[in-house]
């Protein structure tokens, strides 16, 4: 979860050192020895990362769909194919769902919780540590454990789970088949994923509040603005490097997210609750399907490339202005 | 930087280099030609010398049967060391796909697990396996072996593998219990079983239970809605292309099917099969259909109250599904590897793996004895019925096929678009090249 622009930064700082020592030749001596120090990350990284990409993509375009590989090229009916499954058509649905849905609940948790915690209030510390522990769990442990709340229970063996708070709080109207409902779904993986995901948020926000100073919230106080236009016009435009930030970071997680949906729901009734992820695994590693397998991975590296990319693009030029 | 400091500097990075070039080249330089061995082993005598066996075989009660298998091996063969090379993972996910890298990259192990039918068509037989022809003939396998087995092992005209185990895909569990209590016989029609089920309903029982967590529990239930509705022929002929998925009699099972989903379980949705057979052990549902490892479940739950039929409409059927083992070209000891196959397909191997698998003999001259109560009755069922393969097990389909139909049916469970539904497996048919 690194800045990613960070890696992109470090080779200009050390050609930057090297470079005044003999300007008249190019191939300097310490210009030799930075390269070869990069030289085995960078090797290692176009062989395992961009290597491996570029054969998933091959892969893609192939008939491979047994144990044994089989390179003739088919073109695009890999992916004609998988677009034409409902199975796929249900996965890409649920993952804008999940994104979507992911994304507000915890930009909306995190910022509330953060501005709540901001009023300085006693034992401030306490409270930012309940919120951000469920981000130190395991996706599978939050998997499992959600698993079992909101189990449905049945009419027969009693309710369990949150379903049984329920009943036994007088909100007995409240109780529904959670994941088992085919059009819940994802939606209840969506609830297990903001609780753990928006401490992280809160966490986010909280050191962006802090980083704005008071001088600025007081001039607009001293100019007559209220509490409430002091957040809507001071602090919430100044905090949107955050949102952007938190943006990039939940989006690429939610359209990669596997484990959690593994553990917690598996495919679901009728695939209200598959990812295009699992149906990779399963695709490719139950049914041999490799190539179809392969085509599933690039529409996901595409997908997040999408998210990514303008990023990448945007934070590279507020650097260079900076 | 002092000129003493840069040469230290270049020294330790042409260190570094090395190391790595050398770390790099080891793991190629290991696999040595891998005819040497085998000519090697030749020399001794037959008896000594290892024997790697590969399975996915880790846990539980299949992990003691192949303990059996081998303790029965050591008796003959006291010499011979035994390998036992296992990849862990539900359904041999995992070890198939090691065993793949194995086979084509010329490090065979002796001998390897693999479902009969079909499966054995994704390792490339003709090229990679022996086939064992000459084995069956000698061992006098063609006579032991129920002839629908027979059949269903061949591929390209030739056996690949030789059987263990058998396990049954189309029982009928039920609470003996409930259906004492509500005067009930077991159905063995799809009118019976809706009558029971009606029964069962109005007494506030669960009717049918399922638990389709994983999704292949629903297409597990609709191959014995299948069979019951098409007959042993019928159903076999979906697989090779004799019967069209369009056929009007698939419309009838998947309208049937539709019909007992109208009885299951609230919470199928959250329960693998096991967890809905709780059902059944707290006499709060009536039947469920799965494999035989129900039986085994039962049991180390504690649990006899429970009664079993042949799932409706399939009496006189034997769903079945089978481990076996295959004999690789170019293994490092072929003596041992071909005794190996011959004890797995011998009175002694099967008696000493099977009851401990919980699975029934794929001879028909195995001491019944040695079984628990329900696996007699299957081996009994074994002897007489028809054979079918079953496609959730990797018998009767290539796996790409295979998982399609499990989507395809895990789908129908919640959306009951029959028409739709049976287009789909047309569909998936016609991806797996047998159906034009």
């Amino acid at each position: 979860m690194a800045d990613p622009s960070t890696p992109l930064s470090v080779p200009r700082v050390q050609t930057a050192s090297a470079a005044p020592i003999r300007p008249t030749r190019w191939l300097t001596f310490d210009r030799t020895v930075s390269l070869l120090l990069i030289a085995p990350s960078v090797l290692a990284i176009a062989i395992f990362v961009y290597g491996f990409i570029a054969f998933t993509g091959f892969a893609s375009f192939t008939r491979w769909n047994s144990l044994v590989p089989d390179f003739t090229l088919v073109g695009f009916s890999n992916y004609q194919k998988l677009f034409d499954t409902t199975r796929f058509q249900i996965d890409l649905r649920n993952t804008v769902t999940f994104t979507i849905l992911f994304l507000i609940l915890c930009l909306f948790l995190g910022l509330v919780l953060a501005v709540l915690l901001d009023q300085r209030i006693r034992g401030e510390a306490i409270f930012r540590n309940i919120f951000l522990f469920p981000l130190a769990v395991s996706y599978i442990v939050t998997g499992v454990v959600w698993r079992w709340l909101l189990n449905p229970g049945s009419a027969q063996l009693g309710a369990t789970g949150v379903n049984l708070l329920f009943d036994k709080i007088g909100l007995g109207f409240l109780k529904n088949g959670w994941y088992t409902d085919p059009s819940i779904g994802i939606k209840a993986v969506v609830l297990a994923a903001t609780w753990q995901m928006s401490g992280y948020v809160m966490a986010m926000y909280l050191a962006g509040l802090r980083g704005i100073p008071e001088d600025l919230r007081e001039a607009a106080r001293v100019d007559g603005a209220n509490e409430f236009q002091v957040y809507r016009h001071i602090v919430l435009p100044l905090l949107q490097p955050i949102t952007l930030g938190a943006v990039i970071i939940l989006g690429h997680m939610s359209l990669k997210i596997f484990d959690l949906v593994v553990s917690m729901t598996g495919s679901g009734p009728g695939f209200s609750s598959d990812v295009p992820a699992f149906y990779m695994f399963d695709t490719t590693f139950r049914g041999n399907n490799f190539a179809q397998g392969a085509g599933i991975a690039v529409i996901l590296l595409v997908m997040v490339a999408v998210l990514i990319v303008p990023y990448l693009i945007y934070s590279m030029r507020t650097e260079a202005e900076t | 930087m002092s000129r003493n400091m840069r040469w230290l500097v270049v020294l330790s990075l042409v260190t570094i280099v090395l190391v790595a070039l050398a770390a790099c080249a080891a793991p190629t330089a290991a696999p040595t030609p891998t005819t040497a061995p085998a000519a090697a082993t030749k020399a001794p005598a037959a008896a000594g010398g290892k024997l790697e066996m590969f399975s996915w075989w880790t846990a539980g009660g299949e992990a003691e049967g192949l303990a059996g298998m081998y303790a029965a091996y050591k008796k003959l063969y006291p010499n011979v060391e035994i390998i036992n090379a296992t990849v862990a993972g539900g359904a041999g996910t995992n070890a198939k796909a090691v065993m793949t890298t194995r086979l084509f990259g010329g490090d065979p192990p002796d001998s390897f697990q693999v479902h009969a039918g079909l499966e054995v068509a994704s390792y490339q037989p003709d090229k990679y396996l022996q086939p064992l022809d000459s084995i069956f003939a000698s061992e006098g396998w063609d006579k032991v072996f129920p002839k629908d087995l027979l059949t269903l092992l061949q591929y390209q005209g030739h056996y690949w593998s030789v059987p263990v185990n058998i396990h049954r895909a189309n029982v009928l569990w039920y609470s003996k219990k409930v259906f004492a209590d509500n005067n009930l016989q077991p159905p063995a029609t799809f009118d019976d079983f809706f009558k029971v089920a009606d029964t069962l309903k109005a007494k506030g029982i669960v009717p049918f239970v399922m638990g389709d967590k994983e999704g292949w529990e629903s297409a597990h239930v609709f191959e014995t809605v299948l069979i019951g509705t098409l007959g042993a022929d019928g159903y076999r002929g979906l697989w090779t292309g004799k019967t069209a998925w369009t056929d009007p009699k698939v419309t009838t099972a998947l309208n049937t099917y539709k019909k007992m989903l109208t009885y299951i379980n609230s919470d199928h949705a959250a329960l693998t099969w096991d967890g809905a057979g709780q059902y059944l052990i707290d006499n709060k549902g009536g039947m469920e259909i799965m494999g035989d490892w129900e039986n085994g479940w039962f049991q180390s739950k504690n649990y006899t109250g429970y009664g079993y039929a042949p799932a409706p409409g399939t009496a006189g059927i034997f769903d079945a599904l089978s481990d076996s083992f295959a004999l690789p070209k170019g293994v490092k000891n072929p003596d041992n590897a071909v005794n190996w196959i011959k004890l797995a397909g011998s009175k002694a191997g099967q008696e000493a793996f099977n009851p401990k698998k919980g699975s029934i003999c794929a001879r028909t001259d195995c001491d019944q004895s040695l079984f628990n109560a329900y696996l007699q009755s299957a081996a009994k069922d074994w002897q007489t019925n028809a054979i079918v393969p079953s496609v959730v097990h990797g018998a009767a389909a290539i796996e790409s096929w295979a998982t399609k139909y499990k989507d395809i049916m895990a789908l129908f469970v919640t959306s009951g678009d029959v028409a739709k539904t049976q287009a789909d497996l047309q569909a998936a048919c016609k991806d797996a090249g047998i159906c034009k």
